[in-house]
């Protein structure tokens, strides 16, 4: 655990280091954060409220959005990145993965906590529900994505973000962590998938 | 702590060390944390047994510990990176878990069924702001 490697970026040019796209000082793009405010205000009074149409609208549009997101990310972002030159990769990832840090817990949220009080008040939640089955199979779904997402996803986004921000990013650090991110990428497209046919099964009935 | 491979003419930025694996541990007590939280809202209206998730809110405060103890015991490690991800880390996933709670509580929740989602909830949001500050930290130089 002692022994330190200290190794300059061998898969980037050294006098390429300095003129590469950085992401912003923030990391977190300062700009969005009105809009999260506003997004989290709403989602509170349609919580207090217990207004079905905002409950359903912040579930609907929430879940809409993370679900196209992330199967656009994963099945045609993902693959065009693992296709780019690292360069190129490094110059998309600066400016797309600020705003996948703010934008999918904002939709997370939106979605899960509109989606729990709905069920709730929907009956859902008995195990009567004739499609109660299916209710817990997309818990599973959306618990294998968090695992996911969080665990593995997420955490290779800010390291990457982070590596940007030195003076001499290590070239093959961020290719490799972002070849992680583009495999969990799919793996939550796919996942993706399943909450679809799960949500339309139960809204037919 | 000895250099093993050093360039003196590329600033040496980056850091590839072999640590303890403080992510994972972290990111199991968060899965067992999610198993428990998935079988308490499976049964949720049925009045169900807390043994289980109780059991697996155990194990996962252990396991958070664990990587915790391990965290702290890191030398040469980039402490103050680790605390400003952590710091925001913790900011952003209470704010989720404040709507989650607020969710749990508006519906009126059964006291112990709430307790041990709360719980969860508090073990979730450490989990995630240490997997996210030691995944960023390890490849920073140390203070």
């Amino acid at each position: 655990m002692t022994e330190l490697a200290q190794r300059p970026a061998p898969a980037m040019p050294h006098g390429q280091g300095p003129s590469l796209p950085r992401p912003p000082a923030t990391i977190v793009p300062i700009q969005g954060i009105p809009i999260v405010g506003a997004v989290v205000i709403f989602l509170v009074i349609a919580l207090v409220s217990n207004s079905l149409w905002a409950l359903g609208f912040s579930h609907v549009v929430g879940g809409a959005l993370w679900t196209g997101v992330d199967l656009f990310v994963g099945f045609v972002v993902g693959p065009i990145m693992g296709r780019m030159s690292i360069p190129a990769r490094v110059e998309f990832s600066a400016r797309f993965m600020p705003v996948m840090l703010l934008l999918m817990p904002t939709l997370v949220t939106m979605t899960l906590a509109p989606g729990w009080q709905l069920a709730r008040h929907l009956g859902y939640l008995d195990a009567g529900y004739p499609y109660h089955g299916w209710l817990v199979a997309s818990y599973i779904v959306v618990g294998v994505m968090a695992t996911i997402a969080i665990g593995v996803l997420e955490p290779a986004n800010l390291a990457v973000l982070f590596e940007l921000r030195k003076p001499v990013p290590n070239g093959e650090l961020i290719a490799k962590l972002m070849q992680r991110f583009v495999y969990t990428a799919g793996i939550t497209g796919a996942m993706q998938v399943a909450t679809l046919i799960i949500m339309t099964y139960i809204a037919r009935h | 702590m000895s250099a093993t491979a050093h360039t003196p003419a590329a600033a040496p930025t980056t850091v590839i060390r072999k640590l303890p694996p403080v992510a994972e541990t972290a990111l199991a007590s968060m899965v067992l944390v999610i198993i428990g939280t998935i079988y308490l809202a499976a049964n949720i209206a049925n009045d169900p047994s807390l043994t289980i998730p109780v059991a697996l809110d155990v194990a996962a405060i252990v396991v958070l510990l664990a990587a915790a103890v391990v965290t702290s015991r890191i030398e040469d490690f980039a402490w103050r990176i680790f605390f400003v991800v952590a710091r925001w880390a913790l900011l952003g996933y209470l704010v989720i878990a404040g709507m989650i709670e607020l969710v749990f509580i508006l519906d009126d929740t059964p006291a112990k069924q709430l307790a041990t989602l709360t719980t969860g909830l508090v073990v979730f949001v450490l989990a995630v702001t240490l997997i996210l500050a030691f995944s960023v930290a390890r490849y920073q130089p140390p203070d």
